[in-house]
């Protein structure tokens, strides 16, 4: 192991040579600096996320009306108001900036490159060049799709589903000719990012772990990573292919995804032939496990925090484990269950039926180990905590609410409703982000050595799950009276129109939402600077990243960990102390000294 | 604070049940905020599946939502005086809680499939054929009505002429009003001519998406007369909002008098134009 090197970048940071600086800050090869790196791209491309949404929001409580403050500043042209086509761009981006640059990468791209390393032991990634590369082949998908707010027109409209022929065929959207192209080009990108975190995350997961660490001792936010990363490994060369089919039917007048005889906007459309249909089964091949990409680590952080905090072993550590692979393996057979009323053989609508209410299966088998982890401990309501267990109370919702969309019959009515919103919402902002959320705060102390302010994250906390709530429960009930997504205005139809003040409310609590995110990111701020140090093991865990220095130098461990037992030892009857982490030595066998340094607290 | 944070997630599982129970009794700034009305004779089907659906994943959610503040309120480590229970698990219990949702679950999707045929499978007859059993080559299928054809960002409909088929040259055409006749089984044959759209009848319980290409069938019955909507709902552009159309439900009588006029203000233009 690298001694030397430990400290060595933070301490000499002010006498750095500008070459110098770039490699260690810029171009690092270091997993934890390209995990931060990440970290901090993604949380900024959340605030736009979260805008863009107040966008959609403002339009669907008080469509056509003067945006106040920063209408005047975005649609000078149009007095203020949002244009059809502008609400067409906000939620294709919203969804985009969400899913592609928000939480994708920063539960893979961030948690994935800042934890693995660490929690196996290891003192880096296998590929730390290639680690480098996955950053920085993020930017420009970001120029891509960042631009395209900026091309003449409109930006991408055709949805994040991008479907053909809206999306393929340029008179069908005058407004987002380029754009549309640059946002193809943009998801590509991003594939090619992921494709190389997930050969990475691969091989140091099977190849680098420390002496002792086999396959079952993993923490499960390994396992969800582990996962995640052979789902992404599959499933991305599809959407890049059918990515790169889209580029060619736009640009180069092939025509895939377009069927014979076409007019658009009253052009004959030359190309034919294809079938839009298969830009769908090629799109969800990808996208559907690419939802399971977007929890299987979130699942994975929350099993180790509410372990943590439960000072409880994970209840059916095994199960838990065969079911991140049981819904990986069923996730590549359910993705015509977004496809039921498209036009799809109905005959195989119905084994999708099947397969997808099989997956709901694993989902609730975690659900249930979760609650069997809490049962017996002793919590301490910390705020990682908080969000931890209220990943599971919002995850709860959203797997039930995937059932209504499974039956087919059910989905019929509810498909493309709001119904469909309130789901996924769940599922990525009250599952995913909580627990991300829950993430930042458990594992910031390791990060930057500091804790996070304490009560002013249960603040957080407390807000951010109201408004969650308050924004995202009702959306069931516009969506039961049928309420469709993606309209600017519906309340010109008699069966909507009644729906307006329950938007509204909507609305306000979304105004809340984003509004109290600025807790978090003061918190945030302030705490890098300012928080309370802590020590190698602030919360009394476990896992071998508590075992590093806070923050890890260079190199990670300034010890050979060498691993002992799995990860969720508490209040083993082995030891006194209400921990027992991996690393440290049997009491028959004593230790090779590096072991447990400023830590494990007494039971009291 | 343990026992706060405890409370705060019971009330997940008591708003949660009262906001369905208020939607469901229409009370209150609920009211009408439930399924639309029903005027398909086989889309009650699609309500009462939903309806029980949400009985029984009411039930998880309950029990579940409870058991998390139970729990929680119960284990807090400040009131909490018992040694941790060290388990790893339990064998039997996840037998026990993989065998029962499975079995639930493999039940549900079963029970959805006749529903599902209906809906999408089995067009309707007008009678089973010389054989006298359905489901055979010579069964008489009930011949579409109308067409309707998507384009952004309106729907074109077309009645069959004098002749009773679509596609010749004394058809009807109209856009965006549907007009059907009550109590009967209405086959309408939907496609696009552009991009995807989506027929989309929340009276009806019918929704199909239209794709450029694809000729498809959907089939259902009013019951009721009246106007309904009819909403584009797959995004089609720009304009996507404003592809509002109307179904109008008559009778018999009030169908066909329609449908003359419009044939004969149809004819009425065409000798004008020429
Ligand atoms: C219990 C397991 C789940 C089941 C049974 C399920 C089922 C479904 C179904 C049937 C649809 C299609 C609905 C329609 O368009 O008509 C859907 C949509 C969706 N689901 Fe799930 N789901 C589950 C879990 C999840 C999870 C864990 C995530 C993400 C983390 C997720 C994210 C989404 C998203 C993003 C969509 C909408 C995509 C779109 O149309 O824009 N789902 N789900
Ligand atoms: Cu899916
Ligand atoms: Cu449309």
């Amino acid at each position: 192991m690298s001694t030397t090197t430990v400290g060595s970048h933070g301490a000499a940071g002010a006498q750095m040579s500008v070459s110098q600086f770039i490699d260690t800050y810029v171009f690092s090869r270091d997993h934890k600096i390209i995990g931060l790196q990440f970290l901090f791209s993604t949380l900024l491309w959340f605030l736009v996320g979260g805008l863009l949404a107040l966008g959609i929001r403002w339009q669907l409580a008080w469509p056509w009306s003067d945006m106040p403050v920063i209408g005047r500043m975005l649609f000078h042209t149009e007095g203020g108001q949002i244009a059809p086509e502008f609400y067409t761009m906000l939620f294709t981006m919203h969804a985009t900036v969400m899913i592609f640059f928000v939480i994708i990468p920063i539960l893979a791209g961030a948690f994935g490159n800042y934890l693995i390393p660490l929690m196996i032991g290891a003192d880096d990634m296998a590929f730390p060049t290639l680690n480098m590369l996955s950053y920085w082949f993020m930017w420009p998908a970001f120029i891509c799709i960042g631009s395209s707010f900026f091309l003449p027109g409109n930006g991408a409209a055709s949805g994040w589903t991008s479907y053909p022929p809206l999306s393929a065929v340029w008179e069908a959207a005058p407004g987002s000719g380029m754009a549309q192209t640059m946002w193809l080009l943009g998801i590509t990108f991003v594939g090619v990012s992921s494709m190389m975190g997930s050969v990475n995350y691969m091989t140091t997961i099977i190849q680098m772990r420390a002496p002792g660490m086999t396959m079952f001792r993993l923490p499960l936010t390994i396992w969800g990573m582990f996962i995640t990363a052979v789902l992404q490994a599959f499933a991305l060369p599809v959407l890049t292919a059918a990515g790169f089919m889209q580029l060619t039917d736009r640009v180069l007048g092939t025509g895939f995804f377009l069927p014979e005889g076409l007019i658009v906007n009253n052009n004959d459309m030359a190309s034919g032939g294809g079938q839009p249909l298969l830009w769908q089964h090629l799109f969800w091949f990808y996208s559907h496990p690419a939802v399971y990409i977007m929890i299987l680590p979130a699942m994975g952080m929350v099993s180790d925090i509410i372990s943590c905090f439960a000072r409880k072993p994970v209840f059916g550590y095994k199960p838990m484990v065969y079911s991140i692979s049981g819904i990986a393996g069923l996730g590549f057979i359910v993705w015509g269950h977004h496809m039921f009323v498209s036009g799809m053989n109905p005959m195989l609508g119905m084994t999708f039926m099947v397969s997808t209410m099989m997956i709901a299966l694993p989902s609730a088998v975690k659900v249930f180990n979760w609650l069997g982890t809490i049962w017996g401990g002793k919590i301490s309501f910390t705020t990682p905590m908080l969000f931890a267990l209220s990943f599971v109370s919002m995850f709860i919702i959203g797997g039930l609410s995937g059932i209504f969309m499974a039956a087919t019959p059910v989905d019929i009515f509810i498909h493309d409703t709001y119904f469909i919103v309130a789901h996924f919402h769940y599922v990525l902002f009250g599952g995913t982000a909580m627990a991300v959320f829950g993430a930042i705060y458990f594992w910031f102390p390791k990060m930057f050595g500091r804790m996070m302010n304490e009560p002013w994250g249960q603040v957080h906390f407390f807000l951010t799950f109201v408004f969650l709530n308050g924004t995202f429960y009702l959306m069931h009930i516009l969506g039961a009276v049928g309420f469709p997504r993606r309209l600017a205005d519906p309340y010109d139809y008699q069966t909507f129109a009644h729906l307006q003040p329950m938007n509204q409310f909507i609305t306000i609590c979304a105004i809340g939402m984003v509004a109290s995110q600025f807790i978090f990111a003061v918190n945030f701020i302030y705490s890098m600077f300012y928080g309370t140090p802590c020590g190698r093991n602030p919360w009394g865990a476990n896992s071998l990243e508590w075992a590093a220095p806070s923050p890890p130098g260079h190199g990670n461990f300034d010890f050979q960990p060498i691993v002992y037992r799995g990860p969720y030892e508490y209040g083993s009857p082995e030891v006194e102390t209400e921990n027992y982490p991996q690393w440290q030595p049997p009491p028959d066998k004593p230790g090779d000294g590096g072991a447990g340094q400023d830590n494990p607290e007494k039971k009291a | 604070m343990g026992r706060l944070w405890s409370l705060l997630f019971l009330l997940v599982p008591v708003l949660g049940t009262l906001v369905f129970v208020l939607a469901m009794a229409d009370i209150g700034p609920l009211y009408k905020h439930w399924l639309p009305l029903n005027a398909n004779s086989h889309g009650g089907i699609i309500d009462s599946l939903f309806l029980f659906i949400l009985g029984l994943t009411g039930v998880i959610f309950v029990g579940t939502g409870v058991a998390l503040f139970w729990f929680m309120w119960k284990y807090d480590e400040q009131r909490n005086r018992e040694p941790v229970k060290f388990s790893h698990g339990s064998h039997t219990l996840e037998v026990v809680w993989s065998i029962l949702p499975a079995a639930t679950l493999v039940f549900i999707a079963i029970f959805q499939m006749d529903a599902w045929a209906n809906a999408k499978m089995k067009r309707p007859l007008v009678s089973p054929g010389a054989d006298g059993v359905e489901g055979t080559l010579d069964d008489i299928f009930q011949p579409p009505l109308v067409e309707v054809v998507g384009r952004q960002f309106e729907w074109r409909i077309r009645y069959a002429g004098k002749d009773g088929v679509i596609g010749t040259e004394d058809d009807v055409h109209t856009v965006n009003t549907l007009f059907l006749p009550v109590n009967e089984e209405i086959v309408i044959e939907v496609t696009s001519m552009d991009v995807l759209h989506s027929f989309f009848l929340p009276n009806m319980r019918v929704k199909q998406d239209l794709v450029p290409g694809m000729k498809q069938l959907v089939w259902f019955k009013p019951v009721k007369t009246g106007v309904f909507d009819l909403v584009c709902a797959e995004l089609c552009g720009w304009g996507h909002y404003k592809m509002r159309g109307r179904m109008i439900v008559g009778t018999r009588a009030e169908f066909d008098e329609w449908l003359e006029d419009l044939r004969q203000q149809q004819n009425q233009t065409i000798l004008t134009s020429r």
